[in-house]
């Protein structure tokens, strides 16, 4: 540990929601339908999309109709993703001639890029077409992050709205969204990546010349552009099996910064945009803070394990200050725990570094993280929303303590939003536990892992947590491609996606019906540093606790092991 | 804190005596008693916190016998199910004992019932009567009630005046008058006419008089929960369900780690993990909130009703008794030119000495006050106020002297209004700009001076309602003055609004425009005409002395008719909101503690490396365990006193109220388990019980 350290993850945080503030602003207005300077440009091709689909964008839906519109537009991209990653053998575009996929990786992929999870249970760069790369993986990660921040417009508008019906209009929301923000954001990202030495190329690779004679091919692929969405749509899956630990994805120390900032820019962007949008800048500072602070402590985490001497090392009498198993040597400890941190902290999944090489604590933060519900700050607008169920359950439980029935944002909190809060967040612990449980001593899945133990023990739970999560980073390790591992993933995926976003507008369309408070001095006050403690408490107490059984027997008993093994020596 | 009028009519404090005794030892053996008949599984399916905990309960208790059949080692099976029982019975317990005093109560309300017969009139020309049961009146029905009869059932007088003595229902004994026409023609079934008689029209159907309705209410026969109630069972709900699947997913992930997990074990982390806490006091704090009603002898609809009083945004205060005495008082006599004061003074007090009248006693007393005590003369003719004269006065020896409304006064000695002294119109201008009411002297016919006539604001009710602002509770005075005395009045009490020349229409209005900006209101009425803004309001709450329409419109019945009551009214409510809360976050802040005691004695023995995790040194395994289950026993009894008087309620403003209960109960309940559960550990390890 060194300040210079410390400093590098504080400006990689801090920029992070520096960008993310004013990005938000504009992404407010994007959802509000304000003037923005973009409009002469894509409010044409705005307008075609709806000619094209017979859309009215004032027309507002009810929360069953949102949600409705939302299932079906997911359920068609899954089924478009799934025919072409099966059908891809026979399709134009394969100049590597990759055969087509086996239907449990067709089906586990499929559901992986519409979850916006992007786990990958196979290497991209020798399985994936450059078709199948672009047209179906790529449209997926604009709209899946597209319909992430739509529950999010959804949700500010059951805040906004004084007995009102709708929640807004799907279509309009994850077409604007894409249009006005992630298309013109990658657009920029993706040019600065192609300055600073990311390829950018149609071409299947290049064939070199070792020094040996021999001869190596090395795939190329469209990175850059497909980077700038992975990162900034929070998708996280990369076109290399390594992810940005790969030279061509991530080959400086700038390409890590602006890579790494790019992960959680538009998932702080959405917080600021929530905020403006139902008019409460002030409390939504404070849920940025709690976030911001638990996600900086799980980094700081992260650092301060990974610069420790490992035990083991130690005892082999090794010089070892830094734990560099599975990191980058370009980028050291502190780039990967900010980058592992942000990733999980966000339902990112990409990585700079391997998590599982981490020491037992660093690997169970990156996990935990990831098991509050991917709310720091999440994906975009999905991460947001999560985050106020949060506020609202810690609302609930505390807010009757200043002697009125709970209200947050000028909405009493009620046996409905309650009901669909507990949904929202039970989804997360019964599928990252309870497949974790049933793969535990499953022959069929236990096939896969590489190690036995409690390192074992993390695999499996890490492939849970992430895929339900909708993360989609990997505990390296564990071999996925087999149809056990492959469905009970994609199930997760599935659930631990769809379950809260139906929850989250359940709830948005309870509030909207309700008639907005006039705000009281008797009201729990939801903005200011006791909140900020209030609800970090709530987040590690009904969203964390119920994991440390699971973590206790995977990366905390590893790490007094490893302990314990030294004190032997 | 002051004693003001306004904090609570001493009919309230004798009330609690009365009405809602304390705990004694008769209400303690019968809740005792209670507790064991709910161990009945049907009577817990509504609280499924304390209803898994009876499943478990009985699988450990299974266990036990198992193991105790198979000879083996059974000590700590037996305990762990012994406790386990213990936190279900501990739960009943809570509930019974809040029920108790309710129950105590109904029995005495039951004594109130009447078992004489009633003189019912079955031809009014004849005035037939037919000796016939209270409980067979329908309404319409019309009964003779005289002197020392009981008052078969709820009526409206149509024919005759009485003094009734409510005692039996509002605890206060001083008889009241009732009469036919207007707003005090209602009579209460159990109250007994003291004196002279009535002719009463039935208006309560058999089994739903205010008596029945009362014993229902206070018994918490047909308790419903409320909607924090439900929202919150929910929430305890969700967390049972995720610590379960935490629990029993630890079966497969405890199998890959070699660990070999006892599903009593299990059982109990699961038990100690649920928030038992919260779920075994959670009706009891409901019911307890309505009993603390009941003490300051207000009679809660439903507790629904007492939750929404907490979330009161705005009040309604009638001026009249809430704010002011209610009787305007002379302060001031001013003298017109050319009249000495003392003079002046003097000429009042001739005026009012035959003015009976709390205003007329008020100018008297003033006299007295500066050193002028007068008395009637022999032979003086009282002159009094009529509609048409708008003045009153006395007449003696061919002298005169008046009093009354400036105009009046003016008309009567024609006076030119233009030749009025310049210093009495200032006067005059001045008391009425500053809300009082000016009222002219004369003597033989000549103005001599001005009376200052004030409505006296209560002392202290500034203060109150200044507490009430920081708890974000706007106050509304209504009143039927005009708006210039109403805005003098509201300004000195420091109300928020008032609202002037108010109509039960404009009443009706102001709630609705209120709750359309999203606010709640709470008012109390007793006229007939107050019935429908009773029923608008969130908080309605009639006095007991009001007409049988507000009675029936209003969501609470106060029995000492007292109007500051709405106050006390949504403390109560708060205190209520608050203590549910507190004890909420203090259930699930203690989790934190039994993880760490309990996840290491399930793993410590496989895993010996997780010893690490035992920070609190616990002697074994098992006395963590048994340690963890007793103090998460024993905190719901320990709780119970909390539960049933409440957390206090302080008008310190929400953020300073927040953080001062999350200290105590949010980092209490952190804290505290940590050292519960080392104390029980050293007393069980100590006794070698584990």
């Amino acid at each position: 540990m060194n300040w210079q350290g410390w400093a590098e993850i504080a400006l990689t945080l801090g920029l992070a929601v520096g960008i993310g503030w004013p990005l938000g602003v504009y992404m407010s207005r994007v959802w509000n339908g304000e003037r923005t300077w973009l409009d002469p440009v894509l409010a044409p091709i705005e307008r075609l999309f709806y000619a094209a689909g017979g859309i009215d964008p004032r027309k507002g839906q009810s929360w069953i109709g949102y949600a409705g519109a939302l299932l079906a537009f997911n359920a068609v991209g899954f089924f478009l993703v799934y025919g072409v990653l099966r059908l891809q053998g026979v399709l134009p575009l394969n100049p590597q001639g990759f055969a087509g996929l086996s239907p449990h990786l067709a089906f586990n992929t499929a559901v992986s890029f519409v979850t916006n999870t992007n786990w990958q249970s196979y290497g991209g760069e020798t399985t994936m077409s450059t078709l199948s790369q672009m047209l179906v993986l790529t449209v997926q990660n604009f709209v899946s992050a597209a319909t992430g921040a739509a529950i999010a417009a959804a949700l500010a508008r059951g805040f906004i709205a004084n007995k009102g019906q709708d929640v807004g209009n799907f279509w309009s929301d994850v077409i604007r969204t894409t249009l006005w923000v992630l298309l013109p954001l990658c657009v920029v990202v993706a040019i600065v990546l192609v300055a600073l030495g990311v390829p950018q190329t149609l071409a299947a690779g290049v064939t070199a010349h070792t020094l040996e004679g021999g001869e190596q091919k090395i795939s190329l692929f469209a990175t850059a552009s497909q980077l700038a969405v992975k990162q900034l749509g929070i998708n996280g899956g990369g076109i290399f099996n390594v992810n940005s630990a790969h030279p061509f994805e991530n080959p400086t120390p700038l390409t890590n910064l602006i890579t790494a900032v790019s992960i959680n820019v538009l998932g702080w962007a959405a917080f600021f945009a929530f905020g403006r949008s139902v008019l409460a800048k002030k409390d939504v500072r404070a849920l940025v803070v709690a976030a911001a602070v638990l996600l900086s402590a799980g980094a700081g985490a992260i650092y301060v394990t990974e610069t420790q001497a490992p035990p083991a090392q130690v005892a082999a009498h090794v010089d070892a200050s830094v734990n560099m198993e599975g990191k980058e040597v370009r980028f050291g400890a502190p780039s990967t725990a900010a980058w592992a941190a942000m990733t999980t902290g966000a339902s990112n999944g990409s990585v700079n570094g391997m998590h599982s090489s981490l020491m037992p604590l660093g690997g169970g933060v990156t996990m935990f993280l990831m098991q509050l519900g991917e709310i720091l700050p999440g994906g975009i607008g999905s991460g947001i929303a999560i985050m106020v169920v949060m506020a609202l359950l810690a609302v609930f439980v505390a807010g009757l303590m200043v002697g009125r029935t709970p209200e947050y944002l000028g909405k009493k909190i009620e046996a409905r939003e309650i009901q669909f809060s507990m949904l929202a967040v039970l989804v997360i612990p019964l599928f990252m536990l309870g497949f974790a449980a049933i793969a535990a001593i499953l022959p069929e899945a236990l096939k896969g892992l590489m190690h036995g133990g409690p390192h074992g023990l993390s695999e499996i739970l890490y492939a849970y947590v992430s895929t339900t999560a909708n993360n989609g980073s990997a505990f390296g390790g564990l071999t996925a491609n087999a149809p056990w591992w492959n469905t009970t993933l994609g199930l997760a995926m599935m659930f631990g996606r769809f379950a809260p976003i139906v929850a989250v507008l359940a709830i948005a369309g309870a509030l909207a019906a309700k008639p907005k408070l006039a705000p009281t001095a008797g009201a729990m006050p939801t903005h200011g540093g006791l909140f900020v403690g209030l609800l970090i408490g709530v987040i590690l107490i009904l969203g964390g606790l119920q994991f440390f059984p699971a973590l206790a027997l995977g990366p905390i008993v590893e790490h007094f092991q490893a302990l314990a093994f030294v004190a032997q020596r | 804190m002051t004693t003001y009028d306004i904090e609570a009519g001493e009919g309230g404090r004798r009330k609690a005596a009365s009405l809602a005794g304390g705990l004694s030892t008769p209400i303690l053996a019968r809740a005792a008693k209670d507790a064991f008949l709910k161990l009945d599984p049907r009577k817990l399916t509504g609280n499924p916190v304390i209803f898994a905990t009876w499943i478990v309960a009985l699988l450990s208790t299974v266990s036990a016998v198992a193991a105790i059949a198979a000879q083996q080692s059974a000590g700590f099976a037996v305990q762990v199910s012994l406790w386990l029982w213990a936190t279900v019975l501990f739960a009943n317990l809570a509930e019974s004992v809040a029920e108790g005093r309710g129950k105590a109560a109904a029995d005495s309300l039951r004594a109130a019932r009447v078992t004489t017969k009633a003189k019912l009139i079955i031809d009014e020309q004849a005035g037939t009567i037919i000796p016939t049961p209270a409980h067979k009146l329908v309404p319409g029905e019309l009964v003779l009630v005289e002197a020392g009869d009981v008052v078969p059932t709820d009526g409206e007088i149509v024919e005759g005046m009485a003094s009734v003595n409510e005692a039996a229902i509002t605890g206060e004994s001083a008889p009241v008058i009732r009469e036919s026409g207007g707003d005090r023609s209602a009579v209460t079934g159990g109250t007994t006419v003291v004196s002279d008689w009535i002719k009463v029209r039935v208006t309560a159907a058999p089994g739903s008089t205010f008596l029945d309705r009362m014993i229902a209410m206070v018994e918490g026969a047909d308790r419903r929960k409320t909607p924090n109630e439900i929202a919150l069972a929910v929430l305890l709900a969700g967390l049972t369900l995720i610590f379960l699947i935490a629990v029993v997913t630890l079966l497969g992930l405890g199998k890959f780690s070699g660990v070999v997990l006892d599903p009593l074990v299990l059982g109990a982390l699961f038990i100690t993990l649920i928030p038992t806490t919260i779920g075994g006091l959670l009706s009891a704090v409901g019911i307890a909130g309505m009993d603390r009603l009941l003490k300051v002898n207000v009679l809660a609809t439903s507790g629904r009703a007492v939750e929404a009083a907490g979330d009161v945004d705005t009040l309604l205060l009638d001026k009249t008794g809430t704010i002011t005495f209610g009787n305007r008082m002379a302060t001031e006599v001013i003298a017109a030119p050319g009249v000495r004061p003392d003079a002046a003074l003097r000429a009042a007090v001739m005026a009012s000495l035959a003015d009976e009248t709390p205003e007329g006693r008020s100018i008297v007393e003033l006299g007295r006050q500066q050193g002028l005590a007068l008395e009637a003369p022999e032979g003086a003719t009282a002159i009094p106020f009529s509609a048409t004269t708008r003045q009153s006065g006395l007449d003696v020896d061919g002298r005169s002297w008046r009093k009354g409304a400036v105009d009046a006064v003016y008309r009567s000695l024609a006076i030119d209004p233009k030749r009025i002294p310049a210093e009495v119109m200032a006067a005059v201008d001045r008391i009425a700009r500053s809300g009082g009411t000016p009222l002219a002297v004369s003597e033989d016919g000549a103005l001599v001076g001005v009376i200052h006539l004030k409505d006296v604001v209560k002392p202290g009710v500034k203060a109150r309602f200044a507490d009430l602002r920081r708890m974000g509770l706007r106050t509304v005075m209504i009143t039927g003055d005009n708006p210039v005395t109403a805005a003098a009045i509201a300004s000195e009490a420091g109300v928020d609004d008032f609202l002037a020349e108010a109509t039960p229409e404009d009443k009706l209005r102001l709630i609705r425009a209120e709750q359309s900006k999203g606010r709640l209101v709470a008012m109390c009425g007793d006229g007939a005409n107050d019935a429908p803004a009773l029923a608008q309001a969130d908080v309605g709450v009639a006095m007991q002395t009001g007409a049988q329409a507000a009675r029936e419109a209003g969501n609470m019945v106060d029995l000492d008719s007292d109007p500051t009551k709405v106050i006390e009214i949504v403390e109560v409510g708060k205190q209520m909101l608050i203590t549910r809360g507190a004890l909420t976050t203090f259930s699930i802040a203690n989790d934190v503690a039994k993880y760490f005691a309990i996840i290491p004695a399930m793993f410590v023995v496989a895993l010996p490396a997780l010893g690490g995790l035992n920070i609190m040194k616990l002697a074994s395994p098992q006395s963590a365990i048994l340690s963890a289950v007793i103090f998460n026993a024993l905190v719901i009894v320990a709780l119970i006193p909390l539960a049933l008087k409440g957390v206090k309620y302080r008008a310190i403003g929400a953020g300073k109220l927040l953080s001062r209960n999350l200290l105590i109960y949010g980092v209490g309940g952190l804290v505290a388990p940590f050292v519960g559960i080392k104390l029980i550990d050293m007393v069980v390890s100590a006794l070698g019980l584990a």
